[in-house]
């Protein structure tokens, strides 16, 4: 059964439409990778999930309910979670405060989600009483994604979480990315380095000018020779 | 010595005195900037609207105060912060959320804080009239003379009831505030907010109640403001007059966005005004003498009908030299 | 073509039926005095209209600038005081401005040290040390001549100058300040420049009111002369209809020349800075020189208008300037009409001041009903100061209408018309 599932949503800013009819569909623990060029409309894609853009056409469901158009707040409390692609961690916060953040909506004890969150990113422990403004990039995404993750989501949005990272920061990145869907989160994420994600992806969505190009298995985008000349570089 | 204990009443005294104020002012601005984004001028209205409602509620309770033995505004404050804060929530849901709703640009917010001031003086002076009023009714301002033991210092030290009180007040507020910034989920909500109001949004942050929040502290801070203020002159309804400059000088001085900045801000407007008005020639007159100078019977840095300059050339000064203000705030 | 206009049509004929009605009912007298205070108004909401309208700055000292075209005003036109000019305190007094100018001269000078390469902490340590120096010698010599020319000749006088050249100098000055601030300010966020004005306003404010050498401070001056034939000579009709044509030829002028630059190059430049500064900001535009460049345009206006106004009262009286009258009044009237459209400022301008003065009579009128049935009704004795709480409520009033309009005509009556500019 779709977790999440886009039926060909039209949106944009203001006036202008970006999107123009994206279907997207993503199973209870799988992982979804959109990719695409720049300006494809893959971070307005996002948004337009998360309740930050208007949806004039289409609809969106949430394990099988419609929250099309929902705001933040209430898609938070449904269990869906979202980490922007830029500015995504408060400054002036430190890790510890982030990631409290994120856990604002909970009304129980987060003192475990907490730990976890450590566990999966042990750098963060060590810098939890420390300014996040004060954190290289990669570890500023590991406290993006460990805000989104406390509120032990079904479903994580990542917008590029790897975008400027080292090889070596990305490759700890996907695999975080892989270990959090293995305890069952959905996760649907926006990547340039399309290739990497698409191996690690279950479903795959090759987006152009606000539309769906490819939509296929991981594995079957990075073994189309049509995919592979115009979005993965040879 | 008895000049250094003139110096000490009319410049440290007084001059924490008048900071205090500016700085719980200056708070409630800096707050309402970092969260909403505005420079929230009816401020200054809201402490005079605060004052009056304390004033309404010792009228009406006049025995209270006597019964406990403190000024019975001040044992009204705790209900007057309560309702200034309501007040202050209202008038954002009525004439600032429509706009923000509308994603007006900041400036037009700066505009309708303009009109709500205006509804504001309105509707005091309306119901108070244009006078100026006594806050204690039934009650009598107390004056500590305090004697020095030195022989030559036959000039008394002289603190009243209101101001030691503005001074504890002062102190209080400011610690739970920090408290309350740093430990509590709320406060902490409010730092992310003025950190990152779109990413507060995106992690699920109640916006709405971070917003009430603002203006609750905000609305109290005014009643208390104004309270404490006029317990210690008297009041008036033009008492906004002469506050809204300088408090905006404190939050601007102080870094805006910036809750310390705002306090350390209000008390450097607050020393720098009583210094500029102080009058040198009285500590000068006994060297003055010894020297055989002839000294001018005035020798104040400003004179007292132009103490408003002196907030705005400390703006000036700050916006040329250091726009972000001295502890660097986030919103230039 | 005329279709077009049909809603500046509506308006205007209405707001001529209006002025009508007040002629009728209050006589020509009070009529016209009425619409000339009214197209002072108008002056300075053009003023305000560029500013806000064409630019998006927001102004909130406007008070400050029509004080200080009146002051000029005064200064120039009125008649020379000969027992100043006669009495050894005129060379006293110029003594004094000379040590402030060579002040000046020193500050500027060390404000440029900057090219021989002295550091900039202490080029601005020099230049703060010289500013206090000045400050205190300046005020130490000016305080005895002051006082003297209070206490011998009263004031100086003014220097009988045809009333135009007052005008002048009053939109000058203004634009001083205007630049001073704006030079300041204009980089800065937009909540600055509010709050600077602001300051200013009441500085200009404080400094008329008790430079009482130069402007007599809360003893007014008058009578100010104007540069028509005055009433004894023709009577209050007919001399207020003289300068009321008076008046609307600047405004035509001002009308004429404003259409032009809303639609030179400058124009657009600016409104397209006003409504998208980062791609203004991209395409290299210098936002903050042409943001200035209006600024200080704007601030002209209002200097001039203040100073027909003032030249019109006869009287000049610092502490007749409030914030209320001589800002807020003026920032109603152009967001009613329709900011950054000449024509609704100036409707916004003749029927706002017809409100405002009409509403006098009328507050004190229902205050008065409320008394009466009050008394009758619940035998409720009204405070005495009832009269002075009902103009008050006019306060309110003000208040209120300038948050109405913002939140349910943003774009006040007459809108401004979207030019479709093709690049
Ligand atoms: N806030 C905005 N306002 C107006 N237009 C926007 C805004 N953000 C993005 N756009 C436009 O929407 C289009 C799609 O942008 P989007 O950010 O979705 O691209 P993307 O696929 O995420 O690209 P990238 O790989 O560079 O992140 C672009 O043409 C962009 O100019
Ligand atoms: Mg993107």
């Amino acid at each position: 059964m779709a977790i999440l599932e886009t039926k060909n949503i039209h949106a944009g800013y203001g006036g202008m439409n970006i999107l123009n009819g994206i279907n997207m569909s993503i199973d209870s623990g799988e992982i979804g990778v959109i990719v695409g060029a720049n300006g494809a409309g893959k971070s307005t894609s996002l948004k337009a999930i998360f309740g930050l853009l208007h949806i004039s056409e289409g609809s969106i469901e949430l394990n099988g309910e419609d929250i099309t158009n929902a705001d933040p707040n209430t898609l938070v409390k449904h269990g869906m979670a979202f980490v922007p692609q830029e500015k995504n961690v408060f400054v002036s916060l430190t890790v510890e405060e982030n990631l409290e953040m994120g856990a604002f909506l909970r009304k129980d004890s987060y003192k475990g989600t907490l730990e976890a969150v450590y566990h999966y990113f042990p750098d963060l422990k060590d810098k939890r009483y420390q300014p996040a403004g004060e954190l290289s990039g990669g570890q500023r995404q590991m406290v993006a994604m460990g805000r989104a993750l406390m509120i032990e989501p079904k479903v994580l949005l990542l917008d590029e979480p790897t975008a400027g990272l080292s090889p070596l920061y990305m490759n700890e990145i996907f695999d975080r990315v892989v270990a959090v869907n293995r305890e069952g989160v959905g996760i649907l994420m926006v990547e340039q380095n399309a290739k990497q994600a698409l191996n690690i992806a279950h479903k795959g969505f090759v987006l152009a000018a606000g539309r769906n190009r490819f939509t296929d298995t991981g594995e079957n985008l990075l073994n189309d020779p049509e995919v592979a000349k115009s979005f993965l570089g040879g | 010595m008895n000049e250094f204990i003139f110096l000490f009443n009319s410049v440290v005294i007084s001059g924490a005195v008048i900071g205090a104020i500016y700085a719980m002012g200056a708070i409630g601005v800096t707050l309402i900037f970092s969260i909403l984004r505005f420079a929230h001028f009816a401020h200054a209205d809201l402490m005079t609207t605060g004052a009056f409602v304390t004033f309404f509620l010792t009228v009406m309770f006049p025995g209270v105060g006597p019964a406990v033995g403190l000024p019975t505004a001040f044992v009204m404050l705790p209900i007057a912060m309560v309702l200034t804060s309501l007040i202050a929530v209202g008038i954002d849901k009525a004439f600032y959320k429509p706009l923000r709703e509308h994603n007006v640009k900041p400036i037009v917010l700066v505009m309708a804080s303009l009109g709500v001031t205006f509804m504001l003086q309105g509707l005091v002076r309306l119901f108070a009239g244009t006078g100026s009023r006594n806050l204690f009714v039934d009650d009598r301002k107390e004056i500590f003379r305090i004697d020095l033991p030195w022989e030559l210092a036959s000039r008394k030290i002289v603190i009243t009831e209101p101001q030691l009180l503005l001074f504890l007040f002062t102190i209080i507020a400011v610690v739970s505030l920090h408290y309350f910034l740093t430990r509590s989920r709320l406060g902490k909500a409010m730092r992310a907010m003025s950190d990152n109001a779109d990413l507060a949004r995106v992690s699920g942050i109640n916006v709405n109640v971070v917003v009430i929040v603002t203006w609750v502290i905000a609305g109290s801070l005014c009643a208390a403001a104004g309270t404490l203020l006029s317990l210690d002159v008297a009041l008036k309804p033009d008492l906004s007059f002469n506050l809204l400059l300088p408090i905006f000088a404190a939050a601007i001085v102080g870094g805006v966005g910036h809750v310390y900045g705002a306090v350390l801000g209000g008390f450097v407007v607050g020393f720098a005004e009583s210094l500029a008005v102080f009058n040198w020639a009285v500590v000068l007159r006994p060297l003055a003498r010894a020297m055989e100078w002839d000294l001018p019977r005035s020798m104040a840095l400003v004179p007292t009908e132009y103490k408003i300059t002196v907030p705005f050339f400390i703006l000036i000064a700050i916006l040329v030299l250091r726009p972000t203000g001295i502890l660097k705030g986030k919103v230039i | 073509m005329l279709a077009d206009y049909k809603r500046e049509i509506i308006l205007f004929s209405g707001l001529f039926a209006l002025i009508l009605l007040v002629m009728s009912f209050m006589g020509m007298a009070y009529s016209t005095r009425m619409l000339v205070e009214a197209s002072c108004y108008a002056i300075i909401a053009l003023g305000l209209t560029i500013q806000w309208g064409y630019a998006g700055l927001f102004n909130a000292g406007i008070m400050g600038f029509l004080a200080i075209g009146a002051f000029l005003t005064m200064l120039f036109s009125y008649p020379v005081n000969e027992d100043f000019w006669g009495s050894g305190l005129a060379s006293d007094l110029g003594s004094v401005f000379l040590k402030l100018l060579i002040g000046i001269v020193l500050i500027v000078g060390s404000m440029q040290l900057g090219r021989f390469g002295v550091r900039q902490n202490v080029r601005r340590l020099i230049t703060l040390i010289l500013i206090a120096i000045t400050y205190i010698v300046f005020m130490n010599s000016l305080d005895p001549v002051a006082g003297a020319i209070e206490s011998e000749v009263g004031f100086i006088g003014g220097f009988g100058l045809p009333v135009w050249i007052g005008w002048v100098f009053g939109g000058l000055v203004a634009g001083g300040i205007a630049y001073f601030i704006g030079h300041i300010c204009l980089g800065l966020r937009s909540d600055y420049l509010a709050v600077a004005t602001l300051g200013i306003a009441e500085i200009i404010k404080a400094f008329l009111k008790n430079a009482d050498w130069l402007t007599r401070g809360t003893l007014t001056v008058s009578p100010l002369p104007w540069p028509t034939p005055g009433p004894a000579e023709l009577g209050f009709v007919m001399a207020r209809a003289l300068y009321l044509s008076l008046t609307a030829l600047m405004i035509v002028v001002i009308f004429f020349l404003l259409t032009r630059a809303y639609n030179a190059p400058w124009g657009r430049m600016l409104r397209a800075i006003r409504d998208n500064e980062t791609s203004a900001l991209a395409m290299g535009k210098n936002v903050n020189k042409r943001r200035l460049e209006v600024f200080v345009f704007g601030a002209i206006l209002m200097g001039i208008g203040g100073a027909v106004l003032g030249s019109f009262n006869g009287i000049f009286d610092p502490s007749g300037y409030i914030p209320l009258n001589h800002t807020f009044l003026i920032w109603v009237m152009v967001i009613l009409g329709g900011a950054g459209n000449n024509l609704g400022t100036l409707f916004g301008a003749v029927f706002v001041y017809i409100l405002w003065t009409m509403s006098e009579p009328v507050a004190l009128w229902v205050f008065d009903v409320i008394r009466n049935l009050g008394d009758a009704w619940f035998g409720w004795e009204a405070p005495g100061d009832l009269d002075s709480r009902a103009l008050q409520a006019r306060v309110f009033v003000i208040g209120l209408t300038i948050t109405l309009v913002l939140r349910y005509a943003p774009k006040g009556v007459i809108p401004e018309r979207v030019a479709h500019h093709h690049e």
